[in-house]
Formats: structure tokens, sequence, C-alpha cells
């Protein structure tokens, strides 16, 4: 797994997101997060993901709503946009980001 | 291998659903309208299919998805269990075990041969599953799930939505267990569609607390389908333990549900605003639930059981039929884990590291034991005592640990003779007895080849064919026997036949062509018996398929001696033969009778031995006559230690005779001193040693000596044998650096 920065204030994330990654990935996009008041998150070159990745992706949204700062996933590749699809969470990133609307209600309790 | 990992206990549970299958089906044959045989075959397959389908075994799935049909047809009675078809379950049945190896990765891919035979039983299947549905095609859905349970009638008080509701939270540690929420969702796609879905987060502790290797995933499911509710617990097979599942049925009463979002806690708002939003339930039903709901609803648990079916239980009205099924079904899940609990799966080489440990134990305990004795100090000596027991207990129940059972090894039978009998032609009925009989895992898996060749033989050459029975006034059906049992420290396994026997004049006649005998020698019939244990003897008139090339008697005996065993041979003409193997119960430990000859230590296995005399008393009385002793009337032969190890006996020593006996065999052993029990860790001798008839290994004594385990088979069979073969052993008898790299 790598995290890189390219172009600033975005962070592409490749090879990996998984349970075997999760720790090191935790790591770094709150580590990012906590430089940028708007990030973007570039998952294209993600080869695979698991729940754990993809719940570290739902923390950083998370992070960045309780802080008032801007995420934003783009370019899903065919392994993320399959997990989201199963998880139906597409719409929760949606939400998030739209910072007019309450946060998901059972996102904050 | 890691015995936590998931995979592998998919494998063992695989293994014991597979033979639990094949003892169904063999009894399906003689019964071939059990239904609870029918339904077993069934459960196993279908279990199989399911968990393999977690895993995304496709191989698994593709192959038992088709099985599992045939099985449901057999099941409605559409297609009968003939014997034909029990012959290709069984083969399907193998061929799943190849399946589920090739996929956990612990066995070979696939062959080709293999790859044929497995599409072969399918096509025979579908032909199968073509005829069977034939005349009802129009009645009978061939959709690929049946219902297993009948969905249950919708309540007087059930809910509108005719969906399965399953509601899902995953423990912590199930990410960590190797499985992932993910592959339980999708996997459930297969049984239906998931018209809503809704994934719970608000598990997730803040961004400090939160550990990425944990799970904090919750799902609100529901699920359009026609399958039952055994199909869905099915699909969380492998997480039960460690997620709170709820499985709601079609249509189900509203006071289900009710005890969902209350058994929850977790803000019956919004969880009732995701069941309306997923069709689960209509905005009236989550009115009329959250009118009703008590007042001190506030801390509640959502992973405790207790309450949602102590609630349940307590629910009497009529309408609440659904719900008191729900409740025995958790009852009889709650059973089965019980059960589950009962036995812990341990990795056979963390015990295998626990006995050599317990075996260095042993040694150093003795070393420790002189070393008090030389102190002389009395409280030393018997606090030292005292260890010495506890370590010899401790000794006994780590060897217990590694005890089975001989029953599985024997079970496997009933399918070779089942197939070996009917590709001979032959009618034969197994019966097994004293299968409870344990013995060291060890020993079990390395007697298997050696049993199946003996039975294989038993089969092959002694039992008849029906016309010869017929006419010898024997019954037209064969019976093979297998019994165990535990005998003076060994464990006896017979396999009897009730065939023609051995046939003495062959065999003698045999043993002249080969040289083995003079033709004018004297023979006594168990010398007979022996020689068809002599390399590349058989007296097999015609090679078959299954033995009598020659091959194997020999090997058998190897075998079997390499465990430290024996086997003998019992044959009447005409009534049958039975071979008798003697082992050893376990291959680590034993209690040994430690003997001194010249200046060197020798080992007894005490088991073997049956009393001390002594040799001078013997000779006054003049009991000793040429190589015998007389002993109370029995002449018994004896060997001088001394001289089978040219020792040289220092003269004045008391020379004394160890009766030792082997199976009905005695014969006496003079040794100088006898120097009492001794625990004996058996250390294997190295291969320049192998050779050697009348050792069977070495130890470590307490001073660091090495002793000598007699072979004590061995050494009798020299001694009837009238004489001995010298056998010579270096005499560096001290643990020193130049003699452990040949003695370990």
């Amino acid at each position: 797994m790598e995290i890189k920065e390219s172009p600033p204030g975005t962070l592409q994330l490749i090879g990996e997101a998984t349970i075997y990654t999760a720790a090191e990935l935790k790591l770094g996009l709150l580590t990012q997060l906590s430089r940028h008041d708007q990030l973007v998150v570039d998952l294209s070159e993600v080869s695979e993901i698991d729940s754990a990745g993809m719940q570290l992706l739902i923390l950083l949204k998370r992070e960045a709503n309780e802080k008032g700062k801007v995420l934003k996933l783009s370019g899903h590749s065919s392994a993320t946009k399959e997990l989201f699809e199963l998880y139906d969470i597409t719409a929760l990133f949606g939400n998030f980001s739209d910072s007019s609307h309450p946060a998901d209600g059972s996102a904050t309790s | 291998m890691n015995a936590d990992n998931p995979q592998i206990t998919f494998l063992e549970e695989c293994r014991e659903l597979l033979v639990e299958m094949e003892e169904a089906l063999l009894s399906l044959e003689n019964n071939p309208s059990d239904a609870d045989m029918i339904n077993a075959v069934f459960r196993a397959i279908h279990t199989i299919k399911g968990s393999g389908g977690v895993f995304g075994f496709d191989d698994v799935v593709d192959f038992t998805h088709v099985v599992e049909n045939v099985l449901d047809k057999v099941r409605s009675g559409d297609i009968a269990a003939t014997s034909d078809l029990i012959s290709d379950l069984l083969l399907s049945r193998d061929h799943v075990t190849l399946l589920v190896e090739e996929a956990v990765g612990v066995g070979k891919e696939l062959n080709d041969k293999e790859r044929q035979q497995g599409s072969e039983i399918l096509d025979r299947m579908r032909v199968l599953l073509n005829q069977g549905s034939a005349p009802k095609t129009a009645s009978a859905p061939t959709g690929a799930e049946q219902p297993a349970t009948p969905i249950p009638e919708k309540a007087a008080d059930g809910v509108v939505s005719g969906n399965w509701h399953i509601s899902l939270r995953f423990g912590l540690d199930v990410l960590r267990n190797g499985m992932d929420p993910m592959a339980f969702v999708s996997y459930l796609k297969n049984y239906g569609d998931i018209v809503f879905i809704k994934t719970l987060i608000h598990a997730i502790p803040p961004a400090k607390e939160m550990d990425p290797e944990s799970c904090y995933l919750g799902f609100e499911i529901d699920l359009k389908s026609d399958t039952g509710r055994e199909t869905i617990e099915n699909v969380f097979e492998f997480v039960r333990e460690d997620c709170a599942i709820r499985i709601l049925a079609p249509h189900c009463s509203l006071d289900e549900y009710k005890k969902l979002i209350e058994g929850l806690g977790e803000g019956e708002v919004t969880l009732g605003e995701m069941l309306i939003k997923g069709g689960a339930l209509t905005r009236d039903e989550l009115g009329q639930i959250l009118h009703t709901q008590p007042e001190d609803d506030d801390v509640e648990e959502f992973d405790d059981e207790h309450q949602l079916e102590g609630a349940l239980a307590e629910e009497s009205s009529a309408d609440s039929n659904t719900a008191n099924v729900a409740s025995s079904k958790t009852e009889a899940t709650r059973g089965r884990k019980a059960a589950e609990h009962k036995t812990i799966r341990v990795d056979a080489e963390k015990l295998d590291i626990l006995i050599n440990l317990v075996g260095e134990m042993v040694i150093a305990g003795a070393g420790t034991r002189l070393l008090a004795h030389r102190t002389g100090e009395t409280a030393l000596v018997e606090s030292m005592s005292m260890m010495s027991r506890l370590v010899e207990e401790i000794r006994d129940s780590t060897l217990r640990l590694r005890m089975v059972q001989i029953s599985g090894t024997f079970n496997r039978f009933n399918r070779v003779v089942r197939d070996i009998s009917r590709g001979l032609g032959k009618e034969v009925k197994l019966e097994i007895s004293g299968g409870e009989t344990e013995l060291d895992k060890t020993v079990v898996e390395k007697i298997g080849d050696p049993l199946m060749h003996l039975v294989r033989n038993a089969l092959d050459h002694g039992i008849e064919t029906a016309d010869e029975r017929i006419a010898q006034g024997k019954p037209a059906s064969g019976c093979l026997k297998l019994n165990a049992y535990h005998d003076s420290g060994s464990i006896v396994i017979e396999i009897s036949d009730d065939g023609r026997g051995l046939d003495r004049d062959k065999i003698l006649a045999k043993a002249v062509e080969r040289g083995i005998v003079e033709p004018d020698q004297a023979v006594t019939d168990q010398e007979i018996c022996r020689y068809i244990f002599e390399a590349g003897f058989s007296t097999a008139a015609e090679v078959t398929n299954v033995s009598g090339r020659g091959v194997g008697m020999d090997v058998v005996k190897e075998n079997i001696e390499a465990l430290r065993g024996t086997v003998d041979v019992r044959t009447q003409p005409g009534q049958g033969t039975t071979m008798i193997i003697r082992l050893p119960l376990t291959l680590a430990i034993i209690d040994g009778f430690l003997v001194g000859v010249g200046g060197t230590s020798y080992i007894i296995p005490l088991d073997m031995v049956v009393e001390c005399l002594e040799l001078k008393e013997l000779e006054d009385q003049d009991l000793v006559q040429g190589s015998y002793i007389n002993l109370r009337g029995e002449a018994l032969p004896y060997l001088r230690l001394g001289e089978v190890f040219g020792e040289r006996g220092d003269g004045h020593t008391r020379e004394n005779v160890v009766i030792v006996r082997v199976g009905e065999v005695k014969a006496g052993l003079v040794v100088d001193e006898l120097l009492g029990e001794f625990q004996t860790v058996i250390k294997p001798l190295g291969k320049i040693f192998q050779h050697l008839r009348s050792i069977s290994g070495s130890t470590i004594l307490g001073s660091g000596e090495v002793a000598v385990i007699l072979d004590v088979p061995g050494l009798v069979e020299q001694a009837a044998a009238g004489g001995f073969k010298q056998t010579r052993v270096g005499h560096s008898t001290k643990r020193g650096p130049e003699s452990s790299t040949t003695i370990h």
C-alpha cells in the first residue's frame, strides 16, 4: 500500500486497502487529513479493498465532517466500486460532503 | 498450519461431514428407504456447499450443487436410492474430498484424470435429474434452491413484508479471524435478491480509539428469497460465534420485529425508519410497535439473547406460534454450540512438542533424583520423590491426550470391504467390535496401511465365493471381523475371516521351492504360517487386482515391527484365518525394567516382564537343561544377554533370569544385575543400528549414561530358534559428543 500526494490536495491510494495494510493506511490517511482542509482521495489505483479498508474511508469521512473539513472520493477502481455497491454506501459519502445537510442519523449517534 | 484459521476449521468440518456421509450411504445401501440416512447425506452435502460458498470455493459449490439436487430428488422419492446411485454418491463423496482439499490448499491440485472422473459423475447425475424430474416438470420447480423448511404462514398479526429480514452485528474480531462481512453479504445474494441493505457504521469509535483491524460494522438486510431459514443460517455458520445474527421470516409476527428493535437498543426511531425504508415494516406497523413499547427500554445490550428469548418464551398468546418456532430454533442452535465446546482442536504438532518436553523432563527428573540421593538429605530425597510421582502423572496424562479411539480407522473399512467384495463378486459382511479401544494417534496413523493389506488379503484369498461356500455348507455371505482390545500394555487388533484358511501344504511346498526350509525338515504349523511373511512369498494361483502379487505380507510385517509390534497368524483349514497384531500403546515413553550386564545397562519394557528368578537357585535344583529352563514344568528357551552382546560378566555377581513374554511365547534372559523400574523415554536409534535385531532403541539414564532398549520380540525369537546372532554394540556408554551423533 502506498499513499502518494499528487497533485497537492489529492491522495492517491495505490495497492490493496485491506486488513493487512489497515494500520498503515489509518495512520497515513489521518495524518494527511490533519494537514489539509480539503482532501480528495483517489481510489482508482486500489487493487483490492475489504471491510477493514472501507471502514477506514468511512472513519476518515466522519473525521473530516466533525472537523468541518471537506473530503471527497474520486476515481473508484472496480474493486472499490463493487464493495461500495454491495454495502450500498455510495450515498453515505455523498451526504457527508454536503455540509448543509445534517449527517446521517446513525453515523453521529 | 494454524488451527484458528477458519479455512482449516472448514476443512475439518468437511472431513467429519464426509465421514458421516459415507457411513450414512453405506447404511442406506442396506436399507434404501431410511429417510434419516437420506437426510444425513443431504445435510452433509448441503452444509459443505453452503460453507464452501462462503469461502468462494466455486469448484466445491458447483459440484455439490448437482449432487445436492439429486439428493433432494431422492429425498422427495422422485429418484430411487439404487445401489448404482449409492456407488456414484460414494464416488462423488470422494471427489468432494479432493475438491475441498484442493480449495483449502492442503491437497495437491487435481489432475486431468480426477477432473475427468468428476465430470463423469456429474454427467450421470444430470441424466438422473432429467429422468427423475421428467414426469413432474410441471409441478416441481427445478430452481437452484429448494425451500428446505416451509416458510411459515402469515401469522395473524404478521407483517406485510414477504421478505426475510436479516440483522447482523459483526464482532470485533471477525476481520482478524480472517473473515470479511463482505463475503457473507455477497454470498447471501446466491439465495435471493437483496432488496435493501443498510450498512451500520455508528459503532466505529472516534479515530483515536478505533483499531483499524477490528470490525465495527453491522447490517440490516432485506432479502427476497423463497429459501428456508436453515439455508440462511448456514450462510453465517462460520461467524455464528462472532456475530449477533437475527433472522426474521417473511410475514413473521409484528412482535418479532418489536423484539428486534427493543433487543438491539440502538435507538428505536432510527432503526424503525430503517426498517420502513427497507420495506420490512410499514409505517403503521412501526407505529404499533413504538406505541406498545414499554417504558423501561433504555439500557439493553444488543447481544443479550437471554432477554430476547426470555421475552419470547413468556409469550403464550395464540398468535406467537412463529415466535415459538424461532425460539426453539435458537435453542437447537445453542445445543449444537454446547456440544461443540466439549472438545477443543489442538494442532497435533503442539502436542508432539509437549510430549517431547515431558520426555526431557522425565530424563532430567531422573538425573535430579540421583543427585538428591547422593546428598543423603532426607528432606530433599522426599521432596524429589514427590516430584517424580507428579512427573509420572504428567507423563501419563500427556500421553493420554494423544490417545484416540480406533473406531475411526475401523469404520473406514466399511467402505473398503463393500467396494472390494463387490469387485470380487463376493458377499461379505463386516463386523466391528472394540472400536472404543484407544491407542496413540501416531500408531493409528501408521497402522492403516498394514490393516488395509490384511483386510484385502482376507477378502481376496480368505473368503470364498458364494458358490464355493454353499458347496462347503457355509452361509453364502462371508464374514470379516475387526476387533481390538487392550492386553498387558499393548493393544491387540484382530482381523479374522471365516474363509478357507491357509493352505499348509501349498505354503510348505512354496517354502521348500524358495529354499527357506529343507524338504525333509520338520516344521510346526506355527512356523509354516510365518513363512507367508517372507519377502516375495505368494501362493495365490492367480494375480488379481486386489492382491496376490507377493508384495505385501513382508511389508506388513516390517511396518508393524517398525511400530515395535508383532503380527501372528492363526488358521484352521476350512474355518478361516485370524491375523493378530500386537502393538505398544505409545511410541514415546514406556515403563522400563533396568538390568545390568557387564558394565552396561539394558532396558526391558516392563509390560513384557513376567517374573525374575535367581539363576543359581534354578541350577541348584537342576532345572536348567541345555538351552532350556524348566520353569514349573514349562520348558522355556533362554539367552545369556552377556553372550548376545559380547559383554564379559564380572564372574562373582549372582546372575538372574528375567522371564519375558511376547504374546504367548515366553523366554528367559540371563542378566547380571536387576536394577529396577525406570521411566524410559525412547530415543530412536540412528540409521546405522536400524538393522540390529536385538535392540530397538536407546534412552538416557539419570546419570547421563546411555542404556539400550532390548528388542524383546526379536530376542525371544532368537531364543526359540535355539541360538543367537552375535550382535555387538559400541561400548561408548557415556553420553559424549561422539556417541550422541550416532545414538540419538
